[in-house]
């Protein structure tokens, strides 16, 4: 096993809470589990508290609420305001699904400090088709309220194939709307979206041009919106910075209290990851066999091991290492100086194949339903 | 929309913003403290100079607050 008593252990910053599973949309590139739904359970208020808590005592200052939809969680203004009383910068991550003006007043008298909404899509029908819900005018009024009540305005956009041809209205929509901060985020293949990857990859030309139109925007609005692009990682080659390197900086607490990583390290065997229940943060963040797995450098193998720039990547993701090569150990296939480089060239002529055939497979929507088939 | 906060687990004060977070060393800290809508900036000159018994400041000063209203750090009335 990985971890090393010689890494130095650096206290965590993110804390995402992810509250709930449960969720009105149906994304086909939901980042939760693929079998979420054998894990219905949740931590209750009191637990919630004592974790936020906890980790604020640590040193986590940046909070997410997320899911799942976390409006669905009852007690959600209570733990926004415990979190305030405890310092921490708080945002909830929704799909804005349920969110009327009477919780966003409430919240923000909790002391919510920011809201990011969630859109599908600059139109109706594909925004509507792809969160499989009719949410697209309640979604664009929500983001007006959240902006009119004060509090700065985070839109995000996941983008893929199916929506990738927007670029330019999703650009003015965010406009439009008056959004201060644009999250364009490329869709990261894990999860549901792992499922969808031939459906949802876009082809380099597709996603070439819509950079070059983000780009261009992102100029013409500095000073105004903050633009973060969220690149799309098959198209480069080197891997992402997974996690600002694994337990440095980020906790995830799933809805039944397990303690994660990274929020998909769920997929990864033998970690064991601790759950809330039995520990405290603080031991779980030092001392879990999980935490600990791929700290510092020592669980490395080639080409990363003897890698000069091991310490700026880490190696990459290992969810993705695991999910593309089957062994978690292995330098993120991304990298070019992977061996498994390959494996990223074959999604990217698969996804291609897909998208040039005439019979294309339909989406794999993320429902409970299909939940249990995994 | 940004906060400014000390924090005890890093024995520094940060900005907070959605998706990020500063880390000020405590020079940058005591300059935006002083950024509270009720002095201009030759009285922030004299209150950070009269504080640490110098003089000089006012370039670096100046050229700190460029970065943090480029940031969206401060505002302009």
């Amino acid at each position: 096993m990985a971890g090393s008593n010689k890494t130095k252990i650096t206290p965590p910053r993110w804390l995402l809470a992810e509250l709930t599973y449960k969720c009105p949309l149906q994304c086909p590139y939901c980042s939760n589990p693929l079998d979420y739904a054998k894990h219905s359970d949740e931590i209750n208020t009191e637990d919630w508290k004592r974790v936020l808590s906890e980790a604020r005592k640590m040193g986590a200052v940046q909070l997410g609420f997320s899911g799942g939809e976390p409006l669905t969680r009852p007690d959600l203004p209570e733990l926004v305001k415990h979190a305030r009383e405890l310092g921490y910068y708080s945002n909830l991550i929704t799909s804005g699904y349920g969110l009327t003006e009477e919780k966003i007043i409430q919240l923000k008298e909790a002391g919510l400090d920011h809201i990011q909404v969630s859109i599908q899509a600059s139109s109706k029908d594909l925004n509507d088709h792809l969160a499989g819900t009719k949410s697209f005018e309640h979604k664009q009024e929500v983001a007006r309220l959240v902006k009119k009540h004060g509090y700065p305005m985070v839109l995000c956009v996941v983008i893929h194939r199916e929506n990738i041809h927007q670029m330019p209205e999703i650009l003015a929509m965010a406009e439009e709307l008056g959004a201060d901060y644009l999250e364009l985020a490329n869709t990261q293949y894990y999860g549901w979206a792992h499922a969808n990857r031939d459906l949802l990859l876009p082809t380099q030309e597709q996603f070439e041009q819509a950079e070059e139109i983000a780009q261009a925007f992102k100029e013409k609005v500095a000073g105004k919106m903050k633009i973060y692009y969220v690149v799309p990682d098959f198209y480069e080659d080197r891997p992402k910075a997974c996690m600002n390197g694994w337990g440095t900086t980020f906790l995830t607490i799933a809805p039944d209290g397990v303690a994660l990583p990274c929020h998909s390290a769920r997929e990864l065997p033998g970690l064991d990851c601790p759950n809330v229940n039995d520990h405290s943060i603080s031991d779980i963040w030092h001392e879990s066999k999980a935490f600990n797995f791929f700290r510092g450098n020592e669980w490395m193998q080639e080409p990363c091991r003897s890698c000069d720039e091991k310490d700026k990547d880490f190696g990459g993701c290992r969810c993705q290492a695991y999910l593309l090569t089957g062994d978690m150990y292995k330098a993120d296939p991304v990298c070019s100086k992977s061996p498994d480089r390959q494996v990223i060239q074959d999604a990217l002529d698969s996804a291609r194949e897909s998208a040039l055939s005439a019979d294309e497979q339909p989406l794999v929507f993320r429902n409970s339903k299909n939940s249990r088939l995994y | 929309m940004h906060r400014l906060q000390w924090e005890e687990a890093q024995q520094k004060d940060v900005i907070l913003y959605p998706e990020g977070m500063v880390e000020l060393n405590q020079s940058s800290a005591e300059i935006l403290k002083l950024c509270d809508g009720s002095r201009n900036l030759d009285q922030i000159i004299n209150d950070l100079e009269e504080k640490f018994s110098t003089t000089g400041l006012k370039n670096d000063i100046t050229s700190f607050l460029d970065v943090a209203f480029n940031n969206g750090w401060i505002q302009q009335d």
